[in-house]
């Protein structure tokens, strides 16, 4: 019985930044949207973040970056989901980015990046429309 | 061996990264097995060709009892002792939204990177008995891909989880303090899952009595007239107490396995090396005692079931004919001219002819 | 008149009086009554009449609604028990609240030359933000600390770091408040050596440390060591500051974070205070008189949207805290009565959209903080959803201040909506949901049981969630977010950047004084920590040589780790 395909999405809180109210109510949404979430907790190094990705064998990985770090943390988990083979893996995210840095990381090849004050739902339907352009592709 | 069906380009190429041993094939073949996407069996069925390597070590307890911090601490111990390490830890799936949030990695983050350790985070799909619907297909997958030992973290949502015991070699029942008394333990059929108990947190007030009382309540259970009595109704022993059945005379001649009690803090790691001690020391007897065939006999007889139920289930409601007596039979219920097992005998009637 | 009919007299005229006052009621309810028929009749607005906190709020409030307890037990006047009117008994006619801007980022040397300039400027205190690594106690070459280096914060890994960041400011002259709590007693240890190499008694030295480890298990998650060997530190700190530095205050107990987390205004109070009560009865147990330290206890709350229950909040906080400290644990001093606070407004309720409405909400915040009594005050700038503040933003934001303290009349009255039938009631109730919730963490067996099972992060969630779910559904109006949109939500505003080659510059400043120290100083100070952590000594003079030797932060926070352990997440959900 090959029922409909969940999919299946890292949310992460890299770096040392504790803030995790936002990553902890995106978690909870994109359960109740019925995506089947793996949450890892805080303080993640982008090592840990791939490695959970790749053994999950997950569709995307959400990061939620507060600290400034952005520049340093989205590339670096970028280059090591490529080279761990898993370029096919959606990386996006949200927190505070500056807009000139969000169309920075765009260029880099990660996915949206949604600011402070996004509804959830925004950022479920980009990932759900992700998720079925994928799959009829 | 025999083939089950021709296997697909792509699952050809998946199976051909998997045994050079590649970590994202692996992550992938679980979810084919995960997603029973097209080709799954196929692919369960080569990996399975070798047959079951690995010990496989359940671990089962009420919520809050520590489970994932001792399964990273034994998984730990495990690769100081040079052993590759598989784990797969199930969650609930929410009945609301058919979402899951699968947070057992939190506790296992130091050994995260570990490129020894695998862990699998599961969501159960439905599935009551403590595991997934695959947990026990994705773990052959893990045993076929090399891991020494295997990991299983049930659930623990509160409720007795005794599809563990079809899962594992071993079953770790682990309580805190703070979850009871002995005799709760006994109700949830806990003294029939365990091969070995660990009292967790054990810094915490209470845990001296709980063992304590375990020990008393496993001694009574050894006494012979009470051996093979279940400790309360009501619970589905069929599968527990067939494990206490010895098969030939050679096995006779072991002694039976005295269940310990331990004491674990996960978090300081004290204890942990007991319990893989313990945990191997029952694997040893085991495969003396002959039990080890016997519970994979066990195993393998439950798998086939298992299968075969499920095809079934495919066959009977992906036909288009039941779709349309069962269609017209809700019709007839509503009109007051059928019921439910009318509808049914017509049902499995046409599957049969 | 013989004394019998005196007696008779005055009971009929008692009788007489009741009377009157039944009468008075009667009348109040029967008009109340009319009032009502007329409201129920009326249509209302579709709008969500609760609290942000989801506190429903009646449309009018009468004398009917005080709790009955006498003015002079639940109010007193302003600097007597229980403090309900305030903690001092001229309050902003004597000094007005201190303004103290929070600041700090990239190294401790552009850190000093921000400093100087607001000190220039007649700042009298000074309130040091740390970047993430120091905040967790990783020094800036940790593999840990990469792309976080000096980014929200000033990066200070060692004594030689905190010098640099106090160069030339006299620390006996200048109150300095630290924001920093798992390794606050590290970062203390450094303050106190750099204010010795000045030259300075330590002993005139003034300040905060916040310090307060229970929230960040809570809510912030800034945390080190597991909670056990962390409240001894604090306790460590609280027994050495008596003696040492009696002009310091070694904690800052705040529900600003848990707040900030989602909490309720009841959950924020209860919490927060229950964590103070926690110190307190930790430094009883270790055998401290608690008049010794808890007059040095300080507070740190936020001032959320909704006007009046932040008032109430602040009130009924001081209330609950005179009465625990006097009645439950014994203090003698009208000192260790008398609760303190800080505020900020809320960072939380800015907003990325329309940023400049964030000036607006920012005033009104601040107003209710005043009018709460606040004893000093932080006002978010407008642009701190997108950055760090940029110069403009904090001077905007610091004006707020001081448009309020001097042209709006608020700090002329002490406590001046005491006696309001809301005001009064609301404040009745959240000491009497902070009391509920008082008993609901008994029953998770205190505190820490409450932490270690997750219990106030999964309650501060829950609360978190219900409130994004009101402003996605639209109930909550949140303005240029989910209504009135107007095409301006994105506004050019200047935000600031951090140079990338901050990170390089304090690697290789942190490879110079590794060079320059004396390494066997280091390891004999390290080594007698790690004795002092196994032992009941005190640690601070341990970890003050430490740092004296110039160990740094992270070979610190390592030691003792050594034996104290690391703290783990618990799972939450």
């Amino acid at each position: 019985m090959s029922e409909e395909r969940k999919i299946r999405i890292l949310v992460a809180k890299p770096g040392l930044d504790g803030h995790d109210r936002g990553a902890k109510v995106i978690a909870s949404a994109f359960r109740d949207a019925g995506l089947e979430v793996i949450y890892t907790g805080l303080h993640q190094t982008p090592e840990m973040i791939v490695s959970a990705a790749v053994q999950e064998d997950v569709d995307v990985v959400a990061m939620s970056v507060l600290s400034g770090a952005h520049m340093t943390l989205f590339p670096r988990v970028k280059k090591l989901l490529d080279e761990a083979g898993a370029d096919h893996v959606l990386l996006t995210g949200g927190g505070i980015i500056p807009e000139d840095d969000v169309a920075a990381l765009e260029a880099q090849g990660v996915g949206r990046l949604f600011g402070p004050g996004t509804p959830t739902s925004a950022a479920i339907e980009y990932v759900k429309e992700w998720f079925s352009a994928q799959n009829t592709a | 061996m025999s083939r089950i069906e021709t296997l697909d380009a792509r699952t050809v190429e998946l199976l051909a990264r998997f045994r050079t041993g590649a970590v994202p094939a692996l992550a992938r073949a679980i979810s084919v097995v995960e997603g029973q996407r097209p080709g799954f069996q196929a692919l369960l069925h080569e990996v399975m060709a070798s047959g079951p390597q690995a010990r496989r070590i359940g671990f089962t307890g009420p919520p809050g009892a520590g489970k994932s911090s001792l399964v990273a601490a034994a998984a730990t111990t495990y690769r100081v002792r040079d052993e590759h390490v598989g784990v797969v830890a199930v969650d609930p799936t929410s009945p609301y939204s058919g979402g899951a949030l699968l947070g057992d990695r939190i506790r296992m983050n130091d050994v995260a990177t570990d490129p020894g350790i695998f862990i699998r985070s599961m969501a159960t799909r439905g599935s009551l008995g403590g595991l997934a619907t695959t947990t026990k297909e994705v773990v052959d997958l893990m045993d076929g891909f090399g891991f020494a030992r295997i990991l299983i973290e049930t659930v623990g949502v509160g409720q007795t989880e005794l599809e563990i015991t079809a899962a594992a070699d071993t079953v770790v029942v682990v309580l805190v303090p703070e979850s009871g008394d002995a005799i709760q333990a006994m109700k949830a059929g806990l003294m029939e899952i365990a091969d070995v108990f660990v009292v967790n947190k054990a810094d915490r007030p209470g845990s001296a009595r709980l063992v304590k009382e375990l020990r008393q309540a496993l001694h009574l259970r050894a006494g012979s007239a009470l051996k093979d009595i279940p400790a309360h109704h009501g619970v589905d022993l069929g599968r527990a107490l067939k494990r206490e059945r010895t098969t030939d005379s050679a096995a006779q001649e072991v002694e039976d396995w005295p269940v310990p009690v331990l004491t674990t803090n996960a978090l300081t790691n004290e204890g942990v090396d007991d319990l893989v001690d313990a945990v191997e020391r029952h694997r040893s007897w085991l495969v003396e005692s002959g039990q080890l065939e016997e519970r994979r006999r066990d195993r393998a007889e439950g798998r086939v079931r298992d299968v075969v139920n499920r095809e079934l289930q495919r066959i009977t409601w992906s036909s288009d004919e039941v779709r349309r007596l069962l269609g017209e039979g809700v019709l007839g219920i509503a009109g007051g001219e059928e019921t439910p097992y009318s509808v049914a005998r017509r049902i499995t009637d046409a599957l049969l002819r | 008149m013989s004394t019998i009919e005196k007696e008779l007299e005055s009971r009929a005229e008692l009788a007489s009086v009741l009377r009157a006052r039944e009468r008075e009621l009667a009348e109040l309810k029967a008009r109340l009554a009319e009032w009502e028929e007329a409201f129920e009749s009326t249509p209302k607005r579709d709008a969500l009449f609760t609290t942000v906190s989801g506190r429903e709020i009646d449309p009018l409030y009468t004398e009917l609604d005080r709790s009955g307890a006498p003015d002079h037990e639940a109010l007193g006047v302003p600097g007597t028990f229980p403090f309900t009117r305030g903690p001092y008994p001229t309050m902003y006619r004597t000094r007005l609240w201190t303004m103290r801007q929070f600041a700090g980022f990239a190294t401790a040397e552009e850190t000093n030359a921000r400093y100087k300039y607001l000190l220039q400027h007649g700042q009298t205190g000074l309130s040091v933000a740390f970047d993430f690594p120091t905040l967790m106690g990783f020094d800036s070459d940790h593999p840990r600390s990469l792309g976080e280096v000096g980014v929200c914060g000033v990066a200070i890994s060692s004594l030689a770091d905190m010098e640099q960041l106090f160069d030339e400011i006299p620390l006996d002259e200048v109150s300095v408040s630290m924001t920093i709590n798992g390794p606050a007693i590290i970062l203390f240890c450094f303050y106190v050596a750099a204010a010795e190499k000045q030259g300075v008694d330590v002993s005139e030295l003034r300040g905060t440390v916040q310090n307060d480890i229970l929230k960040e298990y809570q809510a912030q998650h800034a945390w080190v060591f597991p909670p056990e060997p962390a409240l001894r530190c604090i306790v460590d700190m609280f027994a050495w500051c008596s003696e040492h530095t009696p002009k310091y205050n070694p904690i800052s107990i705040s529900g600003y974070h848990i707040r900030e987390a989602g909490a309720t205004a009841a959950e924020e109070l209860a919490f927060t205070l229950r964590n103070g009560f926690e110190y307190v009865e930790r430094g009883i147990a270790r055998g401290l008189d608690v008049d010794s330290f808890a007059p040095r206890l300080s507070f740190f709350f936020d001032v959320h949207n909704d006007f009046f229950e932040e008032i109430a909040k602040l009130r009924a906080a001081r209330r609950i805290w005179a009465r625990g400290m006097k009645e439950k644990y014994g203090a003698k001093n009208p000192d260790s009565w008398r609760l303190r606070t800080h505020c900020q407004t809320a960072g939380v309720s800015l907003t990325a959209q329309q940023p400049e409405n964030n000036i607006v909400r920012v005033a009104y915040q601040a107003m209710a903080a005043a009018l709460g009594g606040t004893q000093s005050l932080h006002t978010n700038s407008m642009d701190e959803t997108l950055s760090l503040p940029t110069e403009k933003a904090v001077r905007i934001a610091l004006r707020t201040q001081q448009i309020l303290a001097y042209e709006s009349g608020v700090p002329n009255t002490i406590d001046p909506l005491a006696g309001s039938y809301f005001v009064e009631s609301l404040t009745d109730d959240l000491e009497r949901e902070a009391l509920e919730l008082f008993d609901e963490i008994d029953e998770q067996g205190g505190v820490v049981p409450g932490i270690e099972q997750g219990w106030f992060q999964r309650e501060i969630a829950a609360s978190a969630m219900r409130q994004q779910g009101e402003v996605e559904s639209g109930d909550r109006v949140i303005v240029g977010v989910n209504d009135f949109l107007d095409g301006s939500e994105k506004v050019e505003i200047d935000t600031l950047k951090i140079d990338p080659e901050v990170e390089s510059r304090q690697v290789a400043r942190m490879a110079a004084i590794r060079a320059a120290r004396d390494s066997d100083r280091v390891e004999q100070t390290l080594s007698a920590l790690r004795d002092a952590c196994r032992s009941d000594e005190n640690v601070v003079p341990r970890i003050l040589d430490c740092a004296r030797a110039y160990c740094t932060l992270y070979e610190i926070r390592a030691a003792m780790e050594d034996v104290f352990g690391a703290f783990k997440e618990p799972v939450f959900f």
